[in-house]
């Protein structure tokens, strides 16, 4: 996996470095792939934040490894599998009652327990196929070799459906998102809303998984949307600041594997929670200077 | 009963009985004070402990308890009153994570692939592939979790239902949380010996989220989730002991959330009982 031998290494120009990058096909489809990837990883996460739904994400990329290792021992694509078992898992968690059922820790033992076992039946598949024990750390880690334009355009297609279901109820959403119960005394139907939403987020991880990996779909998925919280509680500007750092990620992650033996899941998780941090940090300092600077003067934007 | 016959079944009886009984006692108070995220997160970082143990030549259990139970010290640290924020502690456990990954690739390829499976085992575990010295020594330390969390059982009890009046009452809160944390972290290192880092959370929250929906009586469900653990540990091994085409974490996974369904469906409908919580 050591392209740097068999290629010119880092040259310091980008120009010349990403026409070396996209000189093969199959990086050229690894950065499409990245980039729908990381669009739709950043809206939903966006969403995800806000509903603090972190866990339920967390659960439903778990739900895709044992997807894609069915799908590779019955001998069909893996794409597939990923979304087969994400949007089932997303169906099951939105059939799981929140009220009145002994409240949140019962809740999440529950999700816990079904994320472990989950895990476990894929460990099972892998298991039964015999000799597929290498391909387990790019199911579960990501690997951004061998994209073929037709899953390009399966991931394009289902992030465009995606986007666009988003678009429809995003603002019933949020309203519902940011106060459930008035949302529900105006007649917002905010269970259909949750139910939808679960079955987008499934899609969105299925997604996510096929780049970084079935452990490490929190750093696009969660990560970027938390660090532009961070930094402005505009609705519209922390969206559009997700997506891009979204963006920004995959891309150097990319970049940074093609360069490097380590896989990409390391990088596109080290470059998200270096994002985060630094996000936290500007944050902290920024309160920390308007406190100081404006003692009393007001708003400090 | 020709099991018995094997040192390997033995052993991995041996380990696996007192794991499993430290999971169901430690499993109990997580799901009680709704920390099952927290041993999620501690259960990765275990992964990385371990790889980075092995990247850097050291004894791969050494890794283990070094990373979850500093882990658990600074999630202790950084949360209000021990229990810090979700995408915080997801986001930090995701990067641990990857770097996890990085010590996976940094240990398969500088150490000549002596143990390409190493990162497979971790994270799924090897119980069967335990030595004598190894299972006598996860025993042991799971018997010293089991003590600790029995002599702390009252006061983390008292804290963990009612946390504004335990602290009235002064019992020491936060000093509680920080030593709980720290027994999840161990529970965590210990079990990922058995069933592997990405199935402890299984073993932790299923047993003591099956025996809170069984009663309602604080020290029947600890004494129950403990029991079910251990009975669950059994029924798995032995399963996986007849059916070699499983592998054990599998099985003791497959009874553990069997078990918890069966609980989950005898307790629906009308005769459906109220969570500790509205007590």
């Amino acid at each position: 996996m050591n392209w740097a031998e068999t290629s010119a290494g880092w040259s310091w120009n980008p120009l010349t470095d990403l026409q070396q990058i996209w000189a093969f096909p199959f990086m050229v489809n690894a950065f499409r792939a990245g980039t729908v990837v990381a669009v739709l990883a950043a809206v939903m996460g966006w969403f995800i934040v806000l509903r603090r739904q972190s866990f339920a994400g967390h659960t439903l990329s778990v739900v895709s490894f044992p997807g894609a290792a069915c799908a590779t021992l019955l001998g069909i694509s893996a794409g597939f599998g990923y979304f087969a078992f994400c949007i089932g898992g997303a169906l099951v968690i939105a059939a799981i009652p929140r009220v009145g059922q002994g409240g949140s820790g019962q809740e999440s033992a529950l999700t816990g327990t079904v994320q472990a076992f989950l895990l476990a039946c894929g460990f099972l598949f892998v298991a039964l196929y015999k000799g597929f024990l290498g391909g387990v750390n790019s199911l579960l880690f990501g690997s951004f070799l061998g994209i073929t334009t037709t899953q390009v355009t399966v991931l394009t297609i289902v992030a465009a459906v995606a986007l666009g279901v988003l678009a429809v109820i995003g603002r019933p959403l949020l309203f519902a998102s940011v106060d459930e119960n008035v949302a529900i005394g105006r007649g917002v139907p905010v269970r259909a809303l949750s139910v939808t939403f679960l079955v987008l987020l499934g899609a969105a991880t299925a997604e996510a998984s096929q780049i970084t990996g079935t452990l490490l779909v929190f750093a696009l998925l969660v990560m970027p949307a938390a660090a532009a919280q961070q930094l402005t509680a505009r609705p519209a500007a922390s969206l559009a600041l997700s997506v891009l750092i979204a963006l920004a990620v995959t891309w150097t992650g990319l970049i940074a594997a093609y360069y490097s033996p380590y896989p990409i899941g390391f990088y596109v998780t080290t470059f998200a929670f270096a994002g985060y941090v630094l996000a936290r940090a500007t944050r902290t300092l920024n309160t920390a200077m308007g406190r100081h600077r404006f003692a009393g003067a007001g708003a400090v934007a | 009963m020709s099991a018995f016959t094997h040192p390997y079944f033995v052993h991995a009886l041996l380990a696996g009985t007192a794991i499993a009984l430290a999971a169901g006692l430690v499993g109990y108070f997580l799901v009680l004070r709704a920390q099952v995220f927290t041993g999620d997160a501690l259960s990765h970082v275990a992964f990385t402990g371990a790889l980075a143990a092995l990247a850097l030549g050291y004894d791969l259990r050494l890794g283990l308890f070094a990373a979850t139970v500093l882990f658990a010290v600074v999630l202790g640290a950084l949360g209000r009153r021990s229990r810090a924020d979700d995408v915080a502690i997801g986001s930090l456990f995701s990067w641990i994570l990857g770097l996890g990954v990085f010590f996976l690739t940094l240990y398969t390829t500088s150490r000549n692939a002596a143990n390409g499976t190493a990162g497979v085992n971790v994270l799924f575990g090897s119980i069967f592939g335990l030595s004598s010295g190894q299972a006598e020594l996860a025993a042991v330390v799971a018997g010293v979790i089991c003590l600790t969390v029995l002599a702390v059982a009252r006061p983390l009890l008292f804290a963990s239902v009612d946390e504004a009046v335990a602290t009235a009452r002064r019992v020491p809160v936060r000093l509680l949380g920080l030593a709980f944390l720290i027994l999840v972290g161990a529970c965590a290192a210990e079990a990922t010996q058995a069933v592997g880092s990405l199935l402890l959370l299984g073993l932790l929250a299923a047993p003591a989220g099956a025996a809170q929906r069984l009663t309602d009586r604080p020290y029947h469900a600890l004494a129950l989730s403990a029991g079910l653990a251990v009975a669950e540990m059994w029924a798995g091994l032995a399963l996986s002991y007849y059916v070699p085409q499983l592998p054990p974490s599998f099985a003791i996974m497959a009874v553990a959330t069997a078990v918890y369904a069966a609980a989950l469906v005898a307790t629906r409908g009308p005769h459906a009982r109220l969570g500790l919580a509205e007590a």
